[in-house]
């Protein structure tokens, strides 16, 4: 039940997830995921709100534990180290280290108020990395004229619109030069007039060949860019397919009376 | 559409948009009204400096000799008193800050062992009168009769337990205690999303915390820690029972060998108030500072405020000549 037609096998996936239930104490949110994402493919999950999609998003970041099932990203176990048949809990330190490789975008920007805009790009090259200032300072500047904000490097987070704050947030994640970008609703909070500039830098993102999961209620955004589209309601995958079959021609009652509410 | 401008409120520069067209280039007229007079405020003021005065007659009336306080101001023995004081306020305070943070971070540890020991400091320190454990330090020599740290160290607990070292332990160690609150309570203001991201970006729980969530947290400290530093400076009035000597101690001994006791306790207070006033004016610097990205401006510091005053003074003149 791959949800992409580019890969026949696992074992290319950038991320595979089989059976993956999550449960926060009583409440099961996660009711056996399965799904593929192929390198440089552009993947988009819809669902409505409490259906699990930013669950999953934060599993396959380690932001949250997988109760069960297995999650791999680039062909690695997610949170676990396995030995024979035994898992072994991964330390904080390896968690960190896996971190590295995958960009996260929230919804709520989480820039880091107490610094400017580049210096909110060079903190984890430098910190993580190890990179020398200026090397740092170099793609921090190339990244903030990517994202069409050069001349806001100085600006601290609470000068700069939602818009511009969310575009210096997608440039901090993409310095550490991740193999895969996770969007958890990146528009969501925003004006919608400014929409429009975020997307515009993940069309850029996706057309240099990215691998992009994105959680999102831009339909337009997964119609017209997105590779496979997931819809999830309750836990589970409802449907899933190309995003033009998808939403043009939902198969399934929850899908449609879901995307009738939202297009 | 003419406006009757008696009203005493509303924004007096904000344009009547009916008007605009009568005001010409210079923009919409002002509203000149006649403020609201507040007679009350005349009253209260003449009655506080009434009092005031009543109060300051009384105390040169008294049988104080106040010639005492300016002699001894500048003694060798009350300089000396304020230095001791502040070495050990700010000796104390750092021994506080640097112990309150790590034991707010362990009582916000996942680590159990670590919660609970930041726990049972918190309840012991905190639980028991500073001047007790003062004198506990005191007298640990009847627990301890040598300290031994191998081939490093090894002395006499009453030789190596001087009177300043006591009285750094007593008043740090507790001051700790209550600086861990204060900590915790910084270090739960930031958002959890702050975390999340540096987490994201492969940042340890080591550097997320000294990169991101500490300076942060900083802005909620520093107003409640610059209270702690003030209550610090006058706290260390009690060290006097352990033998150190400070302003307070030195400003008694004067006062017995002068005969001028209550004058004595007078100029004391004054240093206090003196010095607890240039600490408040470090707080101010040290919000400012921490309110960087917070602010959209930053708040004038004293002196950019006293130099645009002066300015402003000064354009009228100009304009009128």
């Amino acid at each position: 039940m791959t949800a992409t037609a580019k890969t026949t096998h696992g074992s290319g996936a950038m991320v595979k997830a089989e059976a993956v239930h999550k449960s926060f104490g009583a409440a099961h949110v996660l009711k056996g995921i399965d799904l593929e994402v192929a390198p440089r493919e552009v993947f988009c999950l819809i669902g409505p709100s409490g259906s699990g999609k930013s669950t999953f998003l934060r599993c396959i970041n380690h932001l949250e534990q997988v109760s069960a099932g297995r999650l791999y990203v680039d062909g690695e176990l997610v949170g676990y180290r396995q030995k024979g048949d035994k898992l072994y809990e991964l330390r904080d330190s390896e968690v960190a280290l896996k971190r590295r490789d995958i960009g996260m975008v929230f919804q709520r920007f989480n820039l880091f108020p107490h610094m400017t805009a580049i210096e909110n790009i060079m903190e984890a090259p430098m910190q993580v990395r190890r990179e020398p200032k200026a090397v740092a300072r170099a793609r921090a500047e190339k990244l903030l004229d990517r994202v069409g904000l050069a001349d806001k490097a100085n600006g601290y987070p609470s000068q700069l619109s939602g818009g511009q704050q969310q575009r210096v947030a997608i440039a901090r994640a993409l310095a550490m030069e991740p193999k895969l970008m996770l969007f958890d609703e990146p528009t969501s909070a925003l004006d919608p007039e400014l929409v429009g500039d975020v997307l515009d830098v993940m069309r850029d993102l996706a057309e240099s060949g990215m691998t992009m999961i994105v959680v999102t209620h831009e339909m337009g955004f997964a119609r017209e860019v997105g590779d496979a589209l997931v819809f999830m309601d309750d836990g589970v995958v409802v449907e899933s397919g190309h995003p033009r079959d998808v939403l043009t021609n939902p198969q399934h009652e929850r899908t449609k009376s879901f995307l009738s509410k939202v297009l | 559409m003419s406006v009757d401008i008696t009203k005493s409120d509303g924004p007096s520069d904000a344009p009547p948009p009916g008007r605009a067209g009568s005001a010409g280039p210079a923009g919409p007229e002002a509203i000149k009204a006649i403020p609201v007079r507040h007679y009350g405020r005349y009253v209260s003021a003449v009655v506080a400096l009434a009092l005031l005065g009543t109060i300051i007659y009384a105390f040169s009336q008294g049988k104080i000799n106040w010639g005492a306080v300016p002699d001894y101001f500048f003694d060798d023995r009350i300089l000396t008193g304020v230095g001791q004081t502040m070495l050990l306020t700010v000796l104390s305070m750092a021994i506080g800050v640097v112990g309150g943070i790590v034991l707010a971070v362990m009582r916000l540890s996942k680590n159990p062992v670590m919660s609970s020991i930041a726990w049972s400091y918190i309840w012991f320190f905190r639980g028991t009168p500073v001047l007790v454990q003062l004198m506990v330090w005191f007298n640990l020599g009847l627990v301890f009769e040598y300290i031994n740290l191998g081939p490093i160290y090894k002395d006499y607990w009453a030789s190596f337990m001087t009177p300043f070292l006591t009285a750094l332990l007593g008043l740090g160690l507790n001051e700790a205690a209550y600086m861990a609150e204060i900590c915790r309570a910084g270090l739960l203001s930031v958002d959890e999303g702050q975390t999340e991201a540096s987490h994201a970006l492969g940042m340890s729980h080591a550097k997320t915390l000294r990169r991101v969530v500490i300076p942060q947290a900083m802005r909620v400290i520093v107003p409640p820690t610059g209270n702690e530093v003030i209550n610090m400076l006058k706290t260390t009035s009690l060290v006097a029972t352990v033998q150190f000597y400070e302003l307070l101690r030195y400003a008694q001994d004067i006062g017995q060998t002068s005969g001028a006791p209550v004058e004595m306790l007078f100029l004391a207070a004054a240093w206090y108030l003196l010095m607890t006033s240039v600490l408040s004016v470090g707080q101010y610097y040290l919000e400012r500072h921490y309110a960087r990205g917070s602010l959209r401006t930053l708040p004038q510091t004293p002196l950019q405020r006293v130099r645009a005053n002066l300015f402003s003074l000064g354009r009228p003149k100009g304009g009128a000549a």
